[in-house]
């Protein structure tokens, strides 16, 4: 139920983050999600992308620091109050969120990515709540 | 003003003085130092081979490695139980270089520094103001020591903090400032900065040294502060600062200490001693210390000797101001600083790959030192603060080990120039 985020070192220099998404665009790869995180002299981004491996491989080959970390990807009704909901689950339940970044997709529910401390732990103290996590392949069926 | 007679010894009699104590020494040495035992015996000299000063150049050289293999107290002449005192600067790799003082070396100290001192114009009713760093650097005590004998009144308020040393200065009525030449200049702008009027300042002279400095910069410092400013030069293996000293008659040149160390210019690649005038690298002899005696020290800095009369009266002669280094070592804001040293402290961290780049710089009147490192895929976390504390901490294990501060900038791998052969690590934005 964890789904492969690739995470990629930007230093701050002009160009940089497009040639990051020319080089995932001319390969084919779909970005689904995207954040980029920010201090003063670089960036971490981070995507869900729709094909991880290639992804890795095109990116390092143009000489970016990649990695991969372990998400959920949760699917909430698109509707004013939703995210609370999910969160106050989150709470009672004792999960640590590091950081998250949200879509809508062209379904009716929006898509959320969220990274646990643990995501392991997450997945198994959520089993029994009505929280939706979605498998990789739900995912990449957003995009189809 | 001469605090010593020596200063003032006919050229004939300082080289008689010069030769007897060159003889001690050189016997010293080969009866208390195996180091200097073992280089002796392997160049087949002897102590009783000294007859005239030019034979010193039969000596072999010591260098700072021979320091570092020795370290830390391999090279002292005395038990420890004589040593009173420690003091140490930047080693080329992770062990700093470290010398040691007698009582009597502190007391040659201290007077070579009121040398130094009353050549600059200051007398006992002067207030210094210290602000060279305290510790193991002998910039600190190196003036205090020189300054209390001399009986003026010290304040001993080491570096940094700059508004603290604004009103310090103003409401104790420094007079005499000494400092490293950039802060002079760092006081200078803060000074224009808040307004402060200069007249309510009694500063009258400064004496600066532990990094080169310019005689645009000398200008600059004497207009802004209203002072006259000298150099004084020296290193920690020799004595520290109080090895030669500029006159305020001249302020041109600064009188090597000659009745304490025989100075001699060599040329860099061959070792050959050069006349007088000519530009080389300066080799000291310690004449006189017990602790930490050196024979012929490469000091690594590029002068010459100028012998010509000053208008002091004084006969010793005069090095130019050093214009250079023949390594690597760089000084910021008055601290020597070895590439290599940095490489040490990168190499510390796990998953740490020696890619970096070093970038000195001064935009105001400070140095400031850049170090960039590539972020390898060992190294790089998707976490923002993880990445934080890794520049961090690489900051605060550079600060630590250093003895400044150096800001860390991580950058993309393979971003940084690989070299064949010796890497040129560093680049110096620079202008004196």
């Amino acid at each position: 139920m964890k789904v492969k985020q690739i995470s990629v070192f930007m230093e701050n220099k002009p160009g940089r983050l497009a040639e990051m998404a020319s080089t995932l665009g001319e390969a084919g790869i779909n970005i689904m999600a995207l954040t980029l995180a920010e201090s003063s002299d670089f960036g971490v981004v981070r995507m869900i992308v729709s094909d991880f491996e290639k992804a890795c491989q095109v990116l390092r080959e143009k000489n970016f620091t990649v990695t991969e970390t372990e998400v959920l990807a949760i699917e909430i009704p698109d509707r004013p109050g939703s995210l609370g909901e999910v969160l106050k689950v989150f709470a009672q339940k004792g999960l640590n969120v590091e950081y998250m970044y949200a879509f809508v997709t062209r379904k009716e529910d929006a898509l959320i990515v969220f990274r646990f401390d643990d995501p392991d732990k997450a997945v198994e103290v959520l089993k029994d709540t009505k929280v939706k996590i979605l498998s990789n392949e739900e995912v990449l069926a957003l995009v189809q | 003003m001469i605090w010593s007679r020596e200063e003032t010894l006919p050229r004939k009699e300082l080289r008689e003085l010069q030769l007897e104590r060159l003889k001690a020494v050189v016997e010293r040495v080969y009866e208390r130092v195996p180091f200097y035992k073992k280089k002796f015996d392997q160049a087949g000299v002897k102590p009783g081979d000294i007859k005239d000063l030019r034979d010193i150049r039969n000596l072999p050289f010591t260098t700072k490695d021979d320091l570092r293999d020795n370290y830390p107290f391999g090279m002292f002449a005395v038990p420890m139980t004589e040593v009173v005192r420690v003091h140490a600067s930047s080693g080329t790799t992770g062990k700093p270089t470290v010398v040691g003082y007698t009582r009597k070396d502190v007391e040659t100290w201290a007077d070579l520094m009121a040398r130094a001192l009353v050549g600059a114009g200051v007398h006992e009713g002067d207030i210094i103001h210290n602000a060279y760093g305290y510790g193991l650097f002998t910039g600190g005590l190196g003036f205090h020591y020189g300054a209390e004998k001399l009986g003026a009144t010290v304040i001993p308020i080491s570096g940094g903090n700059t508004q603290r040393q604004l009103m310090i200065m103003q409401d104790f009525g420094s007079t005499v400032l000494c400092c490293t030449p950039s802060y002079a200049l760092n006081l200078a702008d803060v000074i224009e900065q808040q307004g402060l009027d200069l007249k309510k300042f009694k500063l009258r002279v400064g004496i600066f040294g532990a990094e080169p400095w310019s005689e645009r910069m000398r200008d600059e410092i004497q207009k802004r502060l209203n002072i006259k400013a000298l150099d004084i030069y020296g290193l920690s293996e020799v004595i520290g600062p109080g090895v030669s000293c500029e006159c305020i008659e001249a302020q041109s040149g600064l009188h090597v200490y000659e009745d304490h160390f025989l100075v001699e210019v060599i040329d860099p690649e061959t070792g050959e001693a050069l006349p007088p005038g000519e530009e080389g690298e300066l080799v000291f002899t310690t004449l006189t210390k017990e602790v930490f005696p050196l024979i012929r020290y490469r000091t690594r800095d590029i002068s010459r000797l100028i012998p010509d009369p000053c208008v002091c009266g004084r006969t010793f002669y005069r090095m130019a101001r050093v214009t250079g280094r023949t390594d690597d070592m760089l000084i910021i804001r008055g601290v020597n600083v070895f590439p290599s040293q940095i490489e040490h402290v990168l190499l510390n961290i796990e998953g740490l790959e020696p890619h970096y780049q070093i970038i000195v710089d001064r935009r105001g009147a400070l140095d400031e030192l850049e170090v960039q490192v590539e972020v390898s895929e060992k190294v790089f976390s998707d976490e923002m603060k993880r990445l934080d504390e890794l520049k961090r901490r690489i900051e605060h294990d550079l600060k630590d080990f250093l003895g400044v501060g150096a800001k860390v900038t991580l950058v993309e791998p393979r971003t940084i120039q690989r070299f064949e052969g010796k890497a040129k690590r560093v680049i110096d934005k620079r202008k004196f």
